[in-house]
């Protein structure tokens, strides 16, 4: 089958037909690559919601060259042989983005400084590139308890931007859903309809894949901030899973085990809530060396990496 | 007097029954469409028809029939959007009130067209009263062989089912209907794939309005062309507009599309002026999902020209001057009628009804409601009118489904004509219309 030419931000290449724009814009990298607060490569019918990802269409394909009516969400429309993308060249696109930033931001909490994802969160990555210096709304934030999701999961549903990732890994994982969403509008919550356990082996991949700090791992709750441990590549002999995850080390403990994410954030492969959960000794596996995190994260802007030139954020 | 399509014998006692209605001519379409005419001339009788859908889109309906996979293999359904709850909307109601009959007749006749054995009335669940009625009138169609096995021996079958909803309003989104009748949560769908490829159980779909089902048996009937010759030039046929607010004789009105907006509420035979011989402040002409206009844009196009109503007329100008024909949901306001806090109970609507997916409508209609609640309270700043047209601009165009955009558009069309009703709210620091 003969490749798609797309044109994203001036910038050529050819992809297989069914390929979205942001697996086409992925395959170029770097700077037009849109983000993604929902769309997880790996989940099924995942994205489409959050809306950040948002790019124009300047000329829908080679045949029709009209501009796309509205702006649309990269990570669910195909590409069209000579489609023309723009992403951060287009200023609507950004002033979009900066609008979607803002609406995520208005009834999350902002409690960074107590919030066990903070330095590995996308939401904080996401306002530190296109969100506002000053808050605009003075309204309550909706306020909800924390709840505990199974043995290992917490939900701080404050934090929460509704991006369906978890309710899709639920799907994925069980035959049965004991997670979904409640409710309407911004009354909506991720629930286990009246605290159900997810009772599942690979339920702690729901907190790998929550782009915020909404569910976090209560084994690793409040132990450190994560900049202050290091991630080290390593494996061990599992019977459930691939067994390949990274280790996050303060000396010689192991304070939290993760999978194995690459630079959109996205997990490698899951991993089993056994090597996830209960083998927090360092002897208990093979350690491959010290990980790079290659993500604009705020993480990488202290020791882990030294961004080259091109690839520094705004000071 | 000008022909009605949809209420012609809206009076006639025992409209709902089969005998009555069957009387005074009905099921006849089905007859001579099952007897003498092929599917796919149905699908050309209706696109030259010009039939728009009355949903408020105003999509020509042969159109989006033609969109049809006609090649899948897999099985083709058809489904009447009955979930109607447009603030100021109440017309399809009343057809499925008085005149089930007509509506089911129409259905046969979409679903033959389409090539569907299973067709569904999709009814919102507080009609539930309605519910019943139209269920009474498919048993009497199934009895007297209009429904089910071979119809009238045409070799043509169809299953009709009145499914009702959960209080919704987003599942009248065409694909979150198909989402709630297929017994999920009603969450709008990713389009594209449209409906007509990928629609109920990944099937082929068309999704109708009521109004635009209850005009096909006239079309057949009468044929295509005695229906372009109604209306203007690009609207076609008559419409129900259902009139409310501050008018002497609120009701639901059948109109040849074209009539003058200032004919329509000031004669006797439809609106009959506005109340107490006060003065018209503003309409909001096609449900509350479109633009407001002030008096003299609403009676007048800023051209000048007198303001009809049909779909083209009524969006001369764009939104800068102009609104949308919409559902046909006419609300007329009087001078008495204080703007931002109309604007308020529309704002509280749309934010009470987000479905919560998409980030900009689950997060700014909230916002705007609560800006909104304070300026009517004369709690607000000048600053926030300018922050609350920034909110529905950012809101407008980038949502999933098109509840963003009908969030959006009442607030800028507010502020964009009535911004010193706005700041008389702040400088008074009360509502002026309250004592």
């Amino acid at each position: 089958m003969s490749l798609y030419k797309v044109s994203i931000d001036n910038i050529e290449v050819e992809v297989e037909p069914g390929t979205t724009i942001m697996n086409a814009a992925r395959k170029i990298g770097g700077n037009v690559v849109p983000p993604a607060m929902c769309y997880y490569s790996k989940l099924e019918g995942s994205g489409g919601k959050c809306r950040t990802c948002l790019v124009k269409v300047a000329q829908t394909s080679a045949v029709d060259t009209r501009p796309m009516p509205k702006l649309v969400a990269s990570c669910r429309t195909m590409v069209q042989d000579g489609m023309v993308v723009q992403n951060i060249t287009s200023p609507e696109v950004l002033d979009a983005r900066k609008a979607i930033t803002e609406f995520l931001l208005i009834n999350h909490p902002l409690d960074c400084p107590v919030c066990d994802q903070a330095g590995e969160c996308d939401l904080q990555d996401l306002s530190y590139e296109h969100g506002l210096e000053e808050t605009r709304t003075t309204e309550d934030r909706r306020t909800f308890e924390p709840i505990d999701i199974g043995e290992y999961i917490k939900l701080n549903m404050n934090r929460c931007i509704l991006c369906y990732r978890c309710v899709m890994v639920a799907d994925q994982i069980t035959d049965k859903r004991v997670h979904g969403i409640l409710n309407r509008g911004d009354h909506s919550e991720i629930s286990t309809y009246i605290k159900q356990a997810v009772d599942n082996d690979f339920s702690g991949n729901m907190i790998d894949v929550c782009p915020v700090g909404a569910l976090t791992d209560k084994t690793f709750r409040f132990k450190s901030r994560v900049w202050f441990t290091n991630p080290f590549d390593a494996h061990r002999d599992c019977p459930h899973c691939s067994g390949k995850t990274v280790l996050w080390m303060k000396g010689k403990e192991v304070l939290r085990v993760t999978g194995r994410k690459d630079k959109y954030g996205e997990l490698e492969e899951f991993i089993c809530n056994d090597c996830r959960f209960h083998h927090k000794e360092v002897t208990e596996w093979v350690v491959e060396g010290p990980r790079k995190i290659e993500r604009h994260s705020v993480i990488s802007q202290n020791h882990y990496e030294n961004l080259s030139d091109d690839k520094k954020l705004k000071p | 007097m000008a022909t009605k399509i949809l209420l012609e014998n809206i009076e006639a006692p025992g409209l709902a029954t089969f005998d009555c209605y069957r009387k005074l001519g009905g099921y006849a379409s089905v007859e001579k469409a099952l007897k003498s005419l092929s599917p796919d001339s149905i699908t050309q009788e209706v696109l030259k028809s010009g039939l728009r859908g009355r949903g408020g889109a105003g999509f020509p309906t042969g159109m989006k029939w033609n969109f049809i996979d006609k090649k899948s293999d897999k099985p083709h359904y058809f489904i009447c959007n009955f979930d109607e709850s447009e603030p100021g909307t109440f017309k399809d109601r009343h057809i499925g009130q008085l005149n089930p009959h007509q509506l089911i007749e129409g259905m046969i006749l979409g679903s033959y067209a389409l090539g569907a054995r299973s067709a569904y009335i999709y009814i919102r669940g507080e009609l539930f009263y309605v519910l019943n009625i139209i269920e009474k009138a498919i048993d009497e169609a199934y009895q007297k062989g209009f429904l089910g096995e071979n119809i009238m021996g045409s070799g043509y079958s169809l299953d009709l089912y009145c499914q009702p909803g959960g209080g919704a309003y987003i599942c009248g989104e065409e694909t979150a209907l198909i989402e709630s009748l297929e017994g999920k949560r009603g969450n709008p769908r990713i389009k594209p794939p449209f409906p007509a490829l990928v629609g109920l159980y990944n099937c082929p779909t068309v999704v109708n309005n009521v109004e635009t089902i209850a005009n096909l048996p006239w079309i057949i009937n009468h044929g295509a062309d005695a229906y372009a010759a109604l209306g203007t030039l690009k609207s076609k046929g008559t419409k129900l507009i259902s009139a409310c607010g501050h008018i002497n004789k609120p009701g639901i009105y059948e109109i040849e599309l074209g009539l003058p907006v200032e004919e329509f509420i000031y004669s006797d035979e439809y609106c009959g002026g506005i109340r107490n011989g006060n003065q018209l402040k503003a309409v909001v002409a096609g449900g509350s999902s479109v633009p407001i206009l002030p008096a003299e844009l609403i009676l007048k196009t800023a051209k000048g020209e007198p303001r009809l109503l049909s779909y083209e007329s009524l969006e001369e100008g764009g939104f800068q001057t102009g609104t949308m024909l919409g559902s046909g949901g006419f609300i007329v306001m009087d001078h008495t009628a204080c703007i931002v806090k109309n604007l308020l109970t529309f704002a509280r609507f749309y934010h009470h009804e987000s479905c919560g997916q998409c980030s900009p409508c689950r997060e700014g209609t909230g916002w705007m409601e609560k800006i909104l609640r304070r300026i009517e309270a004369g709690k607000g700043s000048m600053k926030e009118i300018d922050l609350l047209a920034d909110i529905a601009k950012h809101i407008d165009g980038t949502t999933i489904c098109p509840l963003g955009d009908a969030a959006a558009w009442p607030v800028s069309s507010a502020i964009r004509h009535f911004r010193s009703e706005f700041e008389e709210h702040i400088i008074q620091q009360k509502c002026p219309f309250t004592k």
